[in-house]
C-alpha cells in the first residue's frame, strides 16, 4: 500500500507545517520558497535552508564570543550581525527567529548586557527548534517521496 | 513570437534571444540564491554577485579598468536590470545606484534597491537618485513579475523601434546596446500620459522634492510604475 503510506506523510508533512505556521514559527515566505522548488529545482527548499544552516550557526558563535568577551563587548559589530541574521532568517521565513534578532538588536543598541545576554539564550533556543522542526519535515518529505516510488535525489 | 513583425533576425544569436539578464547585487548568500531562483523561474538569465565591487567589475567600471566611452571598448554584456540589496559592507547598494547613474554607459540600465528595512528617508533618497524602484525584503516572486514590466531584452526593443518606425530617439545600437533601453522609456512615454514624477507623495513623513532626471539626454525615468509600485510595497506601519 505504498499510495497510502505516501498519503499519510503528506498528511503529516502538512500537519506540521500548519502547526509551525499556527506557532508563528514560519511564515507566508516558506511556502513562497516552497513555490519554488519544481522538477527543475526539486531541492531548492533544503538547500536554501542548508545555507541558512550553516550560515546562521556562524552567527551565533561570532554573536557568543563578542558577548563573552571580558572587557566590553563590541555593541556595533554584534548588530551587523544581527542584521545579516534577520535578514536571512526573514528570506526563508523564519519569523521567530526573526522577531529574536530585532529584540536582540534593540538590547545592543541600548549597550545593554544582560539583555543581549538573554536575547542571545532565546536566539540559541528558537533556532535549534527551527532547524529541529525543518529536519523533521525534510525527513517526512523524503520519506514520503520514497513512499510515493518518486527518484529522490541522494544527498551526501 | 508574433508573425506579423518584420524582423531580421541576423543579429540574435539562439542562446540570447529574448531573455532578460539580470545583476543581481547581495552579500547574503542566502538571498542570493532565493534572488536567483525567482529570476531563472521567471525566464530571466541571471548573474550573482556578492557585493557592489565585484558588480563594479562585472560591468567594467571598477577602478583598475576605467571603461568610457572615449576607449572605444564597449562591454557586450547586455545587462537589463541590476537589483541590488542596500545594506552591504564597502559599498552600499545606495553607493552602487550612484556610480551606476554617474556612468554615461550604463545610466540607463534600471536599478532596483532591496532592504529588509521600511524606512522612507532612504526610500526617498534612492528614489531620487534614479533608482527604479525599491523592494522590501524578503523578496517574492510577485515583486520580480513586477520588475520584468521595467526591462525588456535589446532585441525585442529593435523590434518594437521597427515596427513602430519612429525615428525620433531611435539609434541604431549595434553594439551600443545600453542606449536601446531609451529608446524604450521614450517608446512608453509616448504611450503614458504625463505623470509627475514626486515620490510616494502619501508619506508625510517625507518632504523629499520631485525626482529629477539624472541626465538632460534621457526623458524622465519611466513613469507610473515608480509611483504605483513602492506605495503598494511599501507596508506604512507606523512603529517601523
Amino acid at each position: 500500500m505504498l499510495g497510502l503510506g505516501a498519503d499519510l506523510l503528506w498528511a503529516d508533512m502538512n500537519r506540521l507545517l500548519a502547526f509551525l505556521f499556527h506557532q508563528g514559527v514560519l511564515d507566508e515566505q516558506f511556502l513562497q520558497l516552497q513555490q519554488l522548488q519544481d522538477e527543475t529545482s526539486p531541492n531548492f527548499v533544503s538547500e536554501v535552508v542548508n545555507i541558512y544552516f550553516h550560515e546562521s550557526e556562524k552567527l551565533l558563535r561570532n554573536l557568543r564570543a563578542l558577548l563573552m568577551e571580558k572587557e566590553f563587548s563590541d555593541y556595533k559589530k554584534m548588530g551587523i550581525h544581527l542584521n545579516q541574521f534577520m535578514g536571512s532568517s526573514s528570506s526563508i521565513g523564519a519569523k521567530r527567529v526573526r522577531n529574536v534578532c530585532v529584540a536582540f538588536r534593540a538590547a545592543t543598541e541600548q549597550n545593554n548586557r544582560a539583555g543581549c545576554l538573554r536575547a542571545l539564550e532565546m536566539l540559541e533556543h528558537e533556532y535549534c527548534y527551527l532547524k529541529n522542526k525543518l529536519h523533521e519535515l525534510f525527513q517526512i518529505e523524503q520519506q514520503r517521496a520514497l513512499a510515493a516510488g518518486v527518484r529522490y535525489p541522494v544527498q551526501n | 513570437m508574433d508573425t506579423d513583425s518584420f524582423v531580421s533576425f541576423d543579429h540574435v544569436s539562439p542562446e540570447d534571444s529574448h531573455e532578460v539578464h539580470v545583476l543581481a547585487v547581495d552579500d547574503s548568500l542566502v538571498d542570493r540564491k532565493v534572488i536567483e531562483r525567482l529570476l531563472k523561474i521567471s525566464a530571466c538569465k541571471v548573474t550573482a554577485v556578492d557585493s557592489g565591487i565585484r558588480a563594479l567589475q562585472f560591468l567594467g567600471l571598477d577602478e583598475q579598468r576605467r571603461t568610457s566611452e572615449s576607449d572605444g571598448f564597449v562591454p557586450d554584456l547586455k545587462v537589463d536590470l541590476i537589483i541590488t540589496d542596500y545594506c552591504m559592507p564597502e559599498m552600499t547598494g545606495y553607493e552602487l545606484l550612484k556610480k551606476i547613474k554617474e556612468s554615461t554607459m550604463f545610466r540607463e540600465i534600471p536599478v532596483v534597491i532591496m532592504s529588509s528595512e521600511n524606512i522612507l528617508p532612504r526610500i526617498d533618497r534612492c528614489l531620487e537618485e534614479g533608482a527604479e524602484d525599491f523592494i522590501v525584503k524578503p523578496v517574492k516572486l510577485s515583486d520580480v513579475k513586477r520588475l520584468k514590466g521595467y526591462m525588456t531584452p535589446k532585441e525585442v526593443i529593435k523590434m518594437r523601434s521597427q515596427e513602430d518606425r519612429r525615428s525620433d530617439g531611435y539609434v541604431n545600437g549595434g553594439d551600443g546596446g545600453v542606449l536601446e533601453i531609451n529608446n524604450k522609456r521614450k517608446l512608453e512615454e509616448q504611450d503614458t500620459s504625463d505623470v509627475s514624477l514626486s515620490p510616494p507623495s502619501t508619506s508625510t513623513l517625507s518632504s523629499s522634492p520631485s525626482v529629477s532626471s539624472p541626465s538632460p539626454s534621457s526623458s524622465p525615468t519611466s513613469s507610473a510604475s515608480v509611483l504605483a509600485s513602492p506605495i503598494r510595497r511599501l507596508k506604512m506601519t507606523s512603529t517601523d
